[in-house]
């Protein structure tokens, strides 16, 4: 069988393992270097979570968990292609997001931030891919929250997003940043990045995605690794 | 245009935070959303040894992680992957997938079944993934197991870490299963691998 590996990780994208501004980076990332792995079956393969795994409702944040009325807040849509290095669509790929109501304060039980729960607003959904590697959130526009890192620290409104691309080998977990955000340079999640690659966390003010009369549309293409050129021996 | 291929930036990793549960794992803790992934990879209809796979996920300064999540990949008990890029590919229910947070103790719990051999030499092994706050990038790792002492003497990858810290891949039996405990950093650092 000829199964192409992907390209490793590029490390010149990622953030380090170990940050010191990002306390929780210090005592909770390797030091050891990893251990090149020669890609087999194994990491050329991965959970499959097709059309028939999401409901078509579930990419649409402001009306899933309605109860009452719609959530709070400034509608947006987030819209864009999952593609690899090698600029090929992804289609058919989990996209699995979760972020903070309007005010800055998300669902989960361990979130204690003094700010309001929405009872409309879940802030969690997922969409799978098109033939195209394209991929559309309806959601609430994010509030920033404080957190513990240091003093008076505020995370910048952000969207958490999970893809598994292909095979276990293009998994990815990142964060979607909004444009002009003054809170940007001084979060040190988002400047963990090297500064090279940073602004591919931010999305894109676009009036085409923005829909007249009912919410702004944000731009955000999300890039897996490709293939590499040789095939493994197997 | 030439014909150079076409090179994109690779997306930034991100850590999920301490708050994914809602969205990757929201059967745990009542949230009113349906997980796609859960702790119980096999349930008693599928063929194979059935297993506990379990462990507990300590940081740094041996304190243990309450807000980690694990993610498992295996093959079904004949050593098939449910993928297409494997020509054996199982048509079973058996998708081989599971996700498992770990509670306040750092203690996470799969059930499942004892994966096959794939037959390309390696040992049976199970595929991890680890996330969580302070986890900038996703750390790969694989458990083998304790009781199969000859194909892991076989095995390549085992062979490609060095001999003093492939114990911290080998899952050790218990009375329903295996045991794997995780130590991300520090003496007996488990071993991570660039994938
Ligand atoms: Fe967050």
């Amino acid at each position: 069988m000829q199964v192409k590996p992907f390209q490793p990780r590029d490390w010149d994208s990622h953030p380090p393992l170990i940050y010191p501004e990002y306390k929780s980076t210090v005592f909770r990332a390797p030091k050891k270097p990893l251990i090149p792995l020669k890609q087999s079956l194994s990491e050329l393969t991965g959970p499959v979570y097709g059309h028939e795994s999401v409901a078509s409702g579930d990419s649409d944040l402001t009306q899933c968990a309605r109860v009452s009325a719609d959530p709070i807040g400034e509608r947006i849509v987030v819209a864009g292609r999952v593609i690899d290095e090698n600029g090929k669509p992804v289609p058919n790929t989990l996209v699995e997001i979760w972020q903070a109501n309007a005010a800055g304060r998300y669902i989960h039980v361990n979130d204690q931030h003094n700010a309001p729960l929405d009872p409309n607003f879940f802030g969690a959904g997922r969409c799978v891919t098109d033939n195209d590697g394209r991929y559309k959130f309806y959601s609430i526009k994010p509030g920033a929250y404080p957190w513990g890192n240091h003093a008076n620290a505020w995370r910048p409104a952000h969207i958490h997003l999970s893809l598994f691309g292909p095979t276990i080998a293009t998994r990815l977990v990142t964060q979607l940043f909004f444009p002009g955000d003054p809170l940007l340079p001084l979060d040190p999640i988002f400047c963990s990045v090297p500064a090279a690659a940073r602004n591919r966390l931010v999305a894109a003010f676009d009036l085409s995605v923005t829909e007249a009369g009912f919410a702004l549309g944000y731009a955000f293409d999300i890039v897996l690794r490709g293939r590499a050129e040789t095939p493994m021996e197997g | 245009m030439s014909g150079e291929p076409i090179t994109l930036g690779q997306t930034p990793s991100q850590t999920a935070g301490p708050f994914f549960h809602s969205a990757l794992l929201p059967d745990r803790g009542g949230y009113a959303y349906t997980g796609l992934a859960q702790s119980e990879v096999a349930d008693a209809a599928v063929v194979g040894q059935q297993m506990s796979f379990e462990g507990t996920i300590v940081d740094g300064q041996g304190l243990p992680m309450p807000d980690a999540l694990v993610e498992l990949w295996q093959a079904d008990a004949m050593g098939r992957y449910a993928h297409p890029a494997d020509p054996r590919s199982s048509n079973a229910a058996f998708k081989g997938f599971g996700r498992a947070a770990t509670d306040a103790l750092g203690h996470f719990k799969f059930q499942t079944i004892k994966p096959g051999a794939i037959g390309d030499g390696q040992a049976p092994h199970l595929t991890l993934i680890l996330f969580m706050r302070g986890g900038q990038n996703h750390l790969f790792t694989r458990a083998y197991f304790a009781d199969e002492t000859a194909a892991n003497a076989q095995d390549p990858v085992l062979a490609s870490v060095p001999a003093d810290r492939r114990a911290t891949l080998i899952a050790s039996r218990t009375e329903t299963g295996y045991v794997f405990n995780i130590r991300a950093q520090g003496d007996g650092e488990t071993v991570f691998f660039d994938v």
